[in-house]
């Protein structure tokens, strides 16, 4: 079982990827839509690629209102 | 299609549609590919009927108001209805809305009665604003079993046995309080009343019809009023089916298309946009060899320049259409300006964007594309009974839109002295430029009002998002939407800015650019600002010291925004 750190570590990793950003360049406490400067659809996006990797289903009402990495890391991880 | 002439309110109206239509498919859930519910209307209305007898016995009755907070599922309309039945005015608010923001529309409608989802309620229950509402009973749907709901009740419990007894309404009694904006600031609660959605159910329906068979696909959430008539009340009337999806992600929205054979659709600019996006990149993807596409699409441009000949270009461009079900008669783009580039793109495919312009406060929609012939460069013309006029005109037509015809809203809930500002003899003034071509479209070109409007459509006032900087370290403040100070030629790229007065020798530093940022982000992503104008002067107020804003952004308007603008 993965800890919440972990999981913040690999939210992060693949947000960094997915946008195609260097490494190290996103913090837990970043919000996604001001430092990635991305739209709600791109957030869909991303948690599409964050269900696939983690293997569980989020549901959009889970994420209402969610926007920085350390709180999306820690509903991902309720659902672990 | 039931004849809405003859019916006095929207509950007379649906009662009839149910009875009417009772064998006919009316809802169809889903939760990415697992289908949750496919109701008949017969069906509906045996949910819906003891929800209304349970609203009655618990003292619900005629005027008073219920408010529904939701994502678009069945739930939404089976409560809606029972409210209408039992005589009631539904508040339909924005789940998107923080907690706070929702008690305090709640308050300020006066609703009794709140229906909502269990996820939406977990923070509802446990904010600050809850003590002020005036809410008795709260439904809350979908609650897990061991689930506390600290004081709310189980929507899926709340029945009562036995018939419930129809109230009637009139045309002129309010059917819905619809809040355009006001979240902070000044509320305005739209009174929409029973004959606003009866008439513009006519006009619409008129241009794009519903029947049975007919499957709209229920994106724009419900509360919105293109969804409420398009994805509610227009397709029950007429016996057609609503499609609501639990997810909003692109590919689960893709995949019902063609599943569910959708035949009108209704999105946001930003939506179609990515849409179009999509379909360029797998066009730019394709082999050399199947590059024929492209002149596939000239040669339907051709053919559908004068209107829109929906059987040649599924004929034409096969695939294309059988990506959306190859039944899509017509998507449905509102809330905000959409692009003509955009709009052209899906009409060359043969894929008809049925592009118009409204306000909450004129009922749906004010004008519409109505194909015949296209222009992407335009908002289509007024509805039928739909009266509109440029006010004041320039020299080259453009001038302020204003509206007037029986889906213009009965007023503002509580604020009579915004309502005058508003509705001037009758016309109800837009805030919006425009003018009309010779053969009656009218094209919007900016925005006299200071607010400004997302590609997600979403209405801003800076006088709801100012309460976030309150205390902040200088003389004074206020915010603006850009264009209201530089007036502008344009429905895009919309911008807020703070004005800030500093005290007298008090740097504009680091720390204070920090300290905006951080109260920058508590805001919702789409309202907040993007820049800072510094101004050294104090701000023009009136006798009981409120901000002057026309004057003040006046005064601004004399700075060159190129610089005068400093970005956060």
């Amino acid at each position: 079982m993965r800890t919440l750190e972990q999981t913040t570590r690999e939210v992060l990793d693949l947000a960094t990827k997915h946008f195609q950003l260097p490494e190290g360049s996103l913090a837990p406490e970043d919000d996604f839509f001001k430092r990635l400067g991305i739209d709600s659809l791109q957030t869909l996006e991303m948690l599409s690629r964050l269900e696939n990797h983690f293997g569980i289903e989020l549901p959009d009402y889970e994420v209402q209102g969610v926007s920085d990495f350390k709180t999306l890391a820690e509903r991902i991880q309720s659902r672990l | 299609m039931l004849d809405l002439a003859k019916y006095q309110s929207v509950g007379a109206a649906l009662k009839d549609a149910l009875d009417r239509f009772a064998r006919e498919v009316c809802l169809i859930e889903v939760d990415r590919e697992r289908e949750k519910e496919r109701l008949t209307y017969r069906d509906f209305k045996e949910r819906a009927h003891p929800l209304a007898k349970a609203l009655q016995d618990a003292g619900f009755s005629a005027g008073n108001r219920a408010s529904i907070i939701m994502t678009n599922q069945s739930k939404w309309l089976i409560s809606a209805y029972a409210v209408f039945f039992a005589g009631g005015a539904l508040v339909p608010l924005d789940y998107k809305l923080t907690p706070d923001e929702q008690w305090q529309l709640l308050k300020h409608s006066g609703a009794t009665i709140l229906i909502t989802e269990y996820p939406v309620w977990r923070q509802l229950s446990v904010s600050a604003g809850r003590a002020s509402a005036n809410v008795q009973t709260v439904l809350v749907t979908e609650a897990p079993s061991n689930a506390e709901l600290e004081g709310a009740r189980r929507w899926e419990e709340f029945r009562s046995e036995g018939e419930p007894s129809f109230l009637p309404r009139t045309r002129k009694d309010i059917a819905c309080v619809v809040y355009s904006s006001g979240t902070g600031g000044r509320p305005k609660g739209c009174m929409m009343t029973h004959e606003n959605y009866l008439e513009q159910c006519v006009a619409l329906t008129s241009l794009y019809p519903f029947w049975p068979g007919v499957r709209y696909l229920s994106i724009l959430p419900t509360n919105h009023a293109i969804d409420f008539m398009v994805g509610f009340f227009g397709p029950f009337t007429c016996g057609a089916a609503v499609v609501h999806l639990r997810t909003l992600r692109p590919e689960y929205v893709r995949e019902a298309f063609p599943k569910y054979k959708i035949t009108y659709v209704s999105l946001v600019p930003l939506v179609l946009k990515n849409l179009q996006k999509g379909l360029q990149a797998r066009f730019a993807a394709l082999p050399r060899g199947k590059r024929k596409v492209f002149n596939v699409v000239a040669i339907n441009k051709m053919l559908t320049k004068g209107r829109p000949r929906l059987g040649i270009s599924r004929l034409l461009l096969k695939q294309v259409h059988e990506a959306f079900g190859g039944e899509l008669r017509a998507i449905i783009v509102g809330g905000a300006f959409t692009e003509p580039q955009t709009l052209q793109f899906f009409y060359d495919l043969g894929i008809p964007v049925a592009n118009g312009y409204g306000l909450t406060e004129a009922g749906t929609a004010i004008t519409v594309n109505d194909l015949r012939p296209f222009r992407a460069d335009t908002v289509g013309k007024p509805l039928p009974g739909m009266e509109v006029r440029i006010m004041n005109p320039a020299s080259d037509g453009v001038g302020e839109v204003a509206v007037r015809g029986k889906t213009v809203m009965a007023g503002y809930l509580n604020d009579p002295e915004l309502t005058a500002e508003t509705i001037v003899d009758g016309w109800l003034m837009t805030g919006d430029l425009g003018k009309f071509y010779k053969h009656g479209h009218l094209q919007l070109s900016g925005r006299k009002k200071n607010m400004i409007v997302t590609e997600e459509g979403k209405n801003i006032y800076p006088e709801d998002i100012e309460s976030v900087f309150e205390g902040l370290p200088v003389k004074e403040f206020c915010v603006f939407a850009a264009n209201y100070i530089w007036p502008k030629r344009s429905m895009t790229g919309e911008r807020l800015v703070l004005a800030l007065h500093l005290e007298q020798g008090q740097p504009y530093s680091d720390e204070l650019r920090r300290e905006i940022n951080v109260r920058n982000q508590r805001l919702l992503n789409y309202k907040r600002i993007h820049g800072v104008v510094l101004l050294e002067e104090d701000f023009p107020r009136t006798a009981s010291l409120k901000i002057r804003r026309n004057v003040l952004a006046e005064g601004l308007s004399k700075l060159d925004s190129a610089t005068a603008v400093l970005p956060l």
